[in-house]
C-alpha cells in the first residue's frame, strides 16, 4: 500500500476508534435538538407571564375595550385612586407599571403627558403596545368629533396581509429570509467549530508524535511532508464523516417531521401560486410551507459546497495548527501562536453575523467571501440567499491556491520543528527555520 | 571488502552553529561499526542525514555503492536514542504498520512479525496497548519493528539503554547474529565497554569533525603507549624499584596476582625491544607477570577529545 494512504488509514482509525468521536458523533444532534427544545421552552416560560398594569384614567375618556388583555401584558383599573396612593398600591400589590392618564383639555395634550410608573423599564414592545392603545382611541375620539360615527370607523379597519411570491409566481413564506439566515449561520457556525475542533486534533498528534518521540521512527521511513498530510487528509475525512453521519441523522429528524406535520411534498414539485398559497393561514399550513420552502433552498449545492469549504478552510487551518503543534513540546506553549489562528474565524462569524444575514451580496460580505482565510465562513452564510456561480469559483480558486501555500509554507516548520526539543520557539525561530 | 556506506566530505550547518564539518568515513559490509562522539558532536545529525531525514548542506552519501536515494530507507533500520511508539496503539497494528511503511507487505509483515514475537516470547501481547507495557518490554518492540523488514545497515543509537542485563544480552546477541547474517551496523553509544565486545571499526567525531576513524586494532596500536605490566617475585621490592626507576620510566601499579608481587608499569624506551626488558628483568627477579597494556577504547576516546 502506498504509504500516504498508510499514514492517512492510521489518522482516521486513530480518531475514529477514539471514544470522544464516537460519544460526540451520534451525541451532538441530540444535544442540539435537546438544546433548542430547552431554549424554546425556556422562552415560552418567561413570555407565559402577561405583565400586569394597573391604569389610572383620570380623563375618563378610555373605555374597557382599550384595556383588553394581549399576549405579554393585562391591565386592572385603578381609576378610583389617586395617582399617589395608586403608586403605592401598584408597588404593593406587585403590579408591573402604572400607566397615568392625565385629565386635559386637549387630546393632544393627554397625548403629551401621558405617564408610565414601573420599577424596571419596560421593553420596547410593551411600550409601544400601549402607546398604540391609547393612539387608538384618542383618534376615535377625534373622528367622533369631526362626525364619523364609531361603526363606521370600525368598517374603515382593515389587516393587510403580504402574500410572497418571486416574480415567477411562486409563493414564498415570509420567514424565507429568516429561514435563509438561520441555514447560512448555522453552516457556517460548523464550519467554524470543525476547523477549530478538527484543527486542535491535528495539532494535538503532532504534539503527541513529537513527544512520544515516535516521529524519528516514521521520517526515518516517510517524508515529513507525508506524514504531515496524513495526518491533515486523515482528519478531515474523519471530520466529513461525522458531518454525513450528523446528515443523515439530521435528514431523518426532518423526514419525520414532515410524515408527522403531514407535509405533501408532491405539491413541492408543482409550485404553489400565490393564490393557492392565500387560502393557507392556519398554521399548520405555514409549517407545511416553511418545510416546503426549506425544500426549495438548494440543499444539494449548500451540501456539496459546505464539504468544499469544510475541507478547503480544514486544509488552510491545519496546516497551520500542525505547525504549530511541531513547533512546540506540549500544549500549553501553543497559546502564543494560536491567536493568529483562531482570530480570522472569529472575524469572519462576526463579519458573517453583522454583514451578510442584512445584505447578503454587500461590499462587505463579497470581499470577506474570497479572502481565504474567512472565505469558509462568509461564503457558506451567503450561499443559501444565492451567490453567482462564478463568485464562488473565484473564492473556491483563491481558497485552494492558498491552502496549498500555506500547506507548502507549514510544512518547511514542520519539518524542522518536529526535531526540535527543549526550547520554547518564538516567531523569530520560526521564521528561521523557513531558511533551513 | 567493498563499502556499504561512504560519506564524502559532508556538511551540515544549522544557522550559524555548524554542526558537521566537512566529515568522510567509510563503513565496510558486514561489520558493526562504532559511531563515538561526546554529547552534541554531532553524531545525530550524521544519522539524521544518513537516514534522509535532514539533507546535508554539502558532500554526498554512497550507499551500496550508488548515491543515496529515497527508497534506501527500504533497506535502512533506524533505533533513535530517544525511543518512541504510538501509546494509545495496538502492539501488533503498531508493528504492522511501521513494518508496512518500511515497504513490507502486510501478508510478509505479519509472517515476521509472528517469528520474532515467538522468538522474543511476546506474542501474548498482540493486543495490547504500549501504554501497558513496561518500558523494557516496549524498548523489545522498538527493537523488533527496527529489524523486522531485514534492513542491510542497521543504525542503532544506545540500543542497550533502559535493558536490564538479561534483555541487554539478548539484544547483545541478536546483533550478533544479524551481523553473521551480513548486516552492516552503525553503532553509537557511551558504554565504551561495549564498543570493545562488539566493534570492528570505530569512528570519532567530536566538535563536528571526525577526529579518528579505522579498524579498532589499529586505533589502539597506534595509542598504545608502550607501556607494560610487570609483576616481579622478590624480597627487595625497594631495592629493585629504584634500580630500575634509574634505567625507566617506573610506576607502582595494581593488579590482581595470586603472590606478592613488586607490582609496577615500566615504559619501554625506544632503543629496547620487549625482549630485551624482559631478559633485564629476569636477571633480577621472577617475572610473574608482564603484559603491555593495551589502550581501552574508553581511554582512547578521551585522549582524542581531551588533544582535539
Amino acid at each position: 500500500m502506498n504509504k500516504l494512504a498508510l499514514i492517512i488509514r492510521r489518522e482516521f482509525l486513530a480518531k475514529v476508534r477514539n471514544k470522544t468521536f464516537i460519544i460526540m458523533t451520534f451525541l451532538s444532534p441530540l444535544l442540539i435538538i435537546g438544546f433548542t427544545a430547552l431554549i424554546v421552552f425556556l422562552g415560552k416560560m418567561n413570555n407565559d407571564k402577561a405583565k400586569i398594569i394597573a391604569y389610572v384614567d383620570e380623563s375618563q375618556l378610555f373605555v374597557s375595550q382599550d384595556f383588553e388583555p394581549s399576549e405579554d401584558v393585562t391591565f386592572i383599573d385603578f381609576t378610583g385612586f389617586n395617582l399617589d396612593s395608586a403608586k403605592v398600591e401598584a408597588a404593593k400589590n406587585y403590579i408591573y407599571g402604572l400607566l397615568y392618564i392625565p385629565k386635559k383639555d386637549s387630546l393632544n395634550q393627554i397625548a403629551q403627558d401621558l405617564q408610565f410608573f414601573s420599577n424596571e423599564s419596560p421593553n420596547s414592545s410593551i411600550v409601544r403596545n400601549i402607546e398604540r392603545r391609547v393612539e387608538n382611541r384618542l383618534g376615535i375620539i377625534k373622528l367622533n368629533e369631526m362626525g364619523i360615527a364609531s361603526d363606521q370607523i370600525e368598517q374603515a379597519k382593515f389587516k393587510a396581509d403580504l402574500k410572497l411570491s418571486n416574480f415567477t409566481g411562486e409563493a414564498r413564506s415570509k420567514f424565507v429570509n429568516e429561514m435563509k439566515a438561520i441555514v447560512g449561520s448555522i453552516a457556517g457556525y460548523f464550519i467554524m467549530l470543525f476547523i477549530i475542533i478538527y484543527g486542535t486534533m491535528v495539532m494535538r498528534s503532532v504534539i503527541e508524535e513529537k513527544t512520544s518521540r515516535i516521529v524519528e521512527v516514521i521520517i526515518s521511513s516517510v517524508k515529513p511532508f507525508q506524514l504531515m498530510m496524513g495526518k491533515v487528509l486523515g482528519t478531515a475525512l474523519a471530520g466529513i464523516l461525522q458531518f454525513l453521519i450528523w446528515v443523515a441523522v439530521i435528514t431523518g429528524i426532518f423526514f419525520f417531521l414532515i410524515a408527522f406535520f403531514d407535509v405533501n411534498l408532491a405539491e413541492n414539485q408543482t409550485k404553489l401560486t400565490t393564490d393557492q398559497m392565500a387560502m393557507m393561514t392556519n398554521s399548520s399550513d405555514q409549517v407545511q410551507l416553511v418545510m416546503m420552502e426549506f425544500m426549495n433552498l438548494p440543499l444539494l449545492s449548500i451540501l456539496l459546497l459546505y464539504l468544499f469549504y469544510f475541507l478547503g478552510g480544514f486544509l488552510l487551518y491545519s496546516a497551520m495548527y500542525a505547525a504549530i503543534g511541531a513547533a512546540v513540546d506540549n500544549e500549553t506553549d501553543t497559546q502564543q501562536f494560536m491567536m493568529p489562528v483562531v482570530m480570522p474565524l472569529i472575524l469572519g462569524i462576526y463579519v458573517g453575523f453583522a454583514t451578510v444575514l442584512n445584505d447578503p451580496h454587500g461590499p462587505v460580505s463579497v470581499v470577506f467571501s474570497h479572502i481565504p482565510f474567512t472565505s469558509p465562513i462568509v461564503m457558506l452564510m451567503r450561499i443559501p440567499f444565492g451567490v453567482p456561480w462564478w463568485e464562488i469559483i473565484v473564492s473556491m480558486s483563491i481558497l485552494i491556491l492558498s491552502f496549498i501555500f500555506m500547506i507548502w509554507f507549514a510544512s518547511k516548520i514542520y519539518r524542522i520543528g518536529i526535531l526540535m526539543y527543549g526550547k520554547k520557539p518564538t516567531y523569530k525561530d520560526l521564521y528561521k527555520w523557513l531558511k533551513y | 571488502m567493498s563499502p556499504i556506506l561512504t560519506v564524502n566530505n559532508v556538511d551540515k550547518s544549522f544557522g550559524n552553529f555548524k554542526a558537521l564539518n566537512k566529515v568522510s568515513l567509510e563503513v565496510e559490509k558486514g561489520t558493526i561499526f562504532g559511531l563515538l562522539g561526546p554529547n552534541g558532536a554531532g553524531k545525530t545529525t550524521l544519522i539524521r542525514i544518513i537516514n534522509q531525514i535532514t539533507l546535508p548542506d554539502a558532500g554526498e552519501i554512497y550507499f551500496d555503492g550508488k548515491k543515496l536515494h529515497p527508497n534506501d530507507v527500504y533497506q535502512l533500520g533506524y533505533l533513535p536514542e530517544e525511543r518512541g511508539l504510538y501509546k494509545s496503539m495496538k502492539v501488533g497494528e503498531q508493528a504492522m504498520y511501521l513494518a508496512q511503511l518500511k515497504g513490507l507487505s502486510k501478508q510478509e509483515a505479519l509472517k515476521r512479525l509472528k517469528f520474532w514475537m515467538e522468538k522474543f516470547e511476546i506474542e501474548s501481547w498482540w493486543n495490547k496497548k504500549v501504554e501497558e507495557l513496561s518500558k523494557g518490554m516496549a524498548q523489545k518492540l522498538q527493537f523488533i519493528v527496527t529489524v523486522l523488514h531485514q534492513p542491510k545497515l542497521l543504525i542503532l543509537d544506545e540500543p542497550f539503554s533502559g535493558f536490564d542485563p538479561i534483555n541487554a544480552n539478548l539484544i547483545k546477541d541478536e546483533i550478533l547474529k544479524l551481523k553473521e547474517d551480513g548486516t552492516t551496523i552503525i553503532f553509537s553509544t557511551h558504554r565504551m565497554e561495549s564498543v570493545e565486545e562488539l566493534c570492528d571499526y570505530i569512528a570519532l567525531i567530536d566538535k563536528s569533525n571526525l577526529i579518528l576513524e579505522g579498524n579498532v586494532n589499529d586505533i589502539k596500536k597506534k595509542y598504545k603507549s608502550n607501556l607494560f605490566e610487570v609483576g616481579l617475585q622478590t624480597d627487595h621490592h625497594d631495592m629493585i624499584f629504584k634500580q630500575l626507576s634509574a634505567q625507566f620510566e617506573v610506576n607502582y601499579s595494581q593488579f590482581k596476582s595470586i603472590h606478592n608481587d613488586l607490582k609496577m608499569t615500566i615504559k619501554l624506551p625506544e632503543n629496547l625491544s620487549q625482549n630485551e626488558l624482559i631478559t633485564l628483568l629476569t636477571q633480577k627477579a621472577t617475572v610473574n607477570h608482564f603484559i603491555e597494556v593495551v589502550p581501552t577504547v574508553n581511554e582512547i576516546f578521551i585522549k582524542a577529545v581531551q588533544e582535539n
